[in-house]
């Protein structure tokens, strides 16, 4: 054979990790990012698989672990596995829903080495966040943020917005405040797994996003050294694409339950990519030279437009995924892009949320039960 | 107020893969240059600015109480070092 395959672009080591531990979870967040073919607990990797994965990630230079799920703390092995990170010197951040968390657990995993915790809610009072959870979860995550404090762990509060919650946008500001977080996110729905799914129910109207915008600024300014605010924008709405991870294969690897290695979080959903597994794969051969990493990191897989355009450096052209969810092709400019000439696509969807919008399908094994509002 | 330590959630560690030190924060990862972390080696929440410049000084050569300070007020404006 005279054709070699083209030299792997340069790689940077991957600084992040982002396990995903599980994907049981006791709630039913209907915004979920989760896939709907959820993975189920027999074909979780087992403790010594994790913790091979950890080992490997540490040695291609990982320096962030995030611990997430699904619901992380239904690992019984959680301690372990911390333990395990924070003794490669790594940093480590339990992302969760706060449901099982009690005191005992929390200081054992402090004492492990737990440098960070991010806790989600759904809504500013208990009514509505757990109607929005599909479960009774609001006054578990009131304790769990109390618990984090009292052990003097630092505390992201972490609020999905859509349009069943962007109305209480000022009272979650306020929740996280009374919790004593240091840094708030407030990010609008990415539209990804089960929230692709309930996108109609989910995509908030202009309207609301054009009340959050004077709140959040307000807050912000008031808020100034004593929490963090970040604000994830609703992209639909933008007329440029969000810096999708900062660029494929750029900075963070995603590891599912059962050991695929994605690219992003939401790769899974791209069916044209072939992905690897760590029980396969050493994890450095996965981040260097597997065709799903290599696929679109740096500039070369790019369209036309975006490679004669100035904002690829910022952009890196947008998500892959949205790119294949909206017009079939993962290469394609992300159709966000008000230069594309897929944006119709977009423009569409945001012209269709009518007056009532659909019930939402609850995540769970079999989606049944729904949310009327 | 005097004494700078490092902020909640912020370790300070030598990473073997890239040869050099790494703050790492609850946003991310920072990578500090020799100065910073000579100064960030000394944020023990019991040794003032004076303190650090003057042990500084016992391996660098003329180390300045204003420069230690100038490093610290960057650090603190990152949220990386924080005062007791
Ligand atoms: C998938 S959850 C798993 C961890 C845990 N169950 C929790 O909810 O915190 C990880 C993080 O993603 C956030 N999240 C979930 N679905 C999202 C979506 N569609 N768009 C943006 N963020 C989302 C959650 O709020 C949480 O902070
Ligand atoms: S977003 Fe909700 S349903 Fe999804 S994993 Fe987190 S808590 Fe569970
Ligand atoms: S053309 Fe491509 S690089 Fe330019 S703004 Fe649009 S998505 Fe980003």
């Amino acid at each position: 054979m005279d054709l070699t395959p083209a030299p792997a672009p340069e790689a940077a080591p991957p600084l992040g990790l982002l396990a995903e531990l599980t994907h049981r979870c006791p709630l039913h967040c209907g915004y979920c990012s989760n896939p709907l073919e959820l993975i189920e607990r027999e074909k979780e990797l087992s403790t010594e698989q994790w913790t091979r994965v950890f080992t490997q990630a540490r040695d291609i230079g990982v320096l962030q672990v995030h611990l997430s799920g699904g619901e992380p703390l239904a690992r019984p092995d959680l301690p372990e596995l911390v333990s395990h990170v924070s003794g490669l010197g790594a940093y480590v951040n339990l992302v969760t829903s706060g449901l099982g968390l009690t005191e005992a657990r929390l200081a054992d995993l402090a004492d492990r080495g737990l440098d960070h915790v991010q806790l989600s809610v759904q809504g500013a009072t208990a009514e509505r966040a757990d109607l929005l959870a599909g479960a009774r979860a609001h006054h578990h995550k009131i304790t769990a943020a109390a618990l984090v404090r009292a052990r003097g762990l630092p505390l992201t509060v972490n609020a999905v917005l859509h349009r069943g919650n962007h109305d209480q946008l000022a009272g979650l500001i306020e929740l996280a405040e009374a919790m004593g977080a240091d840094r708030l996110e407030l990010a609008n729905t990415q539209y990804y797994g089960w929230a692709l799914r309930n996108r109609a129910a989910l995509m908030p109207t202009p309207e609301q996003l054009a009340a959050a915008e004077p709140v959040v600024r307000a807050a912000i300014e008031r808020l100034k050294g004593t929490m963090e605010i970040v604000y994830v924008l609703a992209d639909y709405y933008e007329p440029y694409p969000k810096p999708c991870m900062h660029g494929w294969g750029a900075l963070q690897l995603t590891v599912a339950p059962d050991g695929t290695v994605l690219p992003c979080p939401a790769a899974s959903a791209i069916t044209t990519l072939t992905l690897d597994n760590v029980k396969d794969t050493p994890l450095g051969d996965i981040w260097y030279k597997s065709g799903s990493f290599n696929a679109y990191r740096g500039e070369e897989w790019m369209p036309d437009l975006c490679r004669s355009c100035d904002r690829r450096a910022l952009d890196h052209g947008g998500c892959r995924c949205q790119a294949f969810l909206l017009t079939g092709d993962a290469a394609a400019t992300d159709p966000v892009c008000s230069k594309s000439d897929r944006r119709g696509v977009v423009d569409l969807l945001l012209a269709t949320p009518g007056a009532a919008p659909p019930e939402m399908v609850m995540r769970g094994p079999r989606p049944v039960a729904a949310v009327h509002r | 107020m005097d004494r700078p330590v490092l902020g909640r959630g912020v370790r300070l560690i030598y990473d073997k893969t890239r040869q050099t030190h790494v703050v790492l924060h609850p946003e991310g990862v920072l990578v500090p240059n020799r100065t910073a972390v000579s100064v960030l080696e000394l944020c023990d929440g019991v040794t003032t600015v004076p303190g650090i410049a003057e042990a500084l000084g016992a391996t660098y050569a003329g180390v300045r109480e204003e420069e230690v300070g100038a490093v610290l007020t960057r650090l603190t404006e990152n949220g990386v070092v924080r005062w007791t």
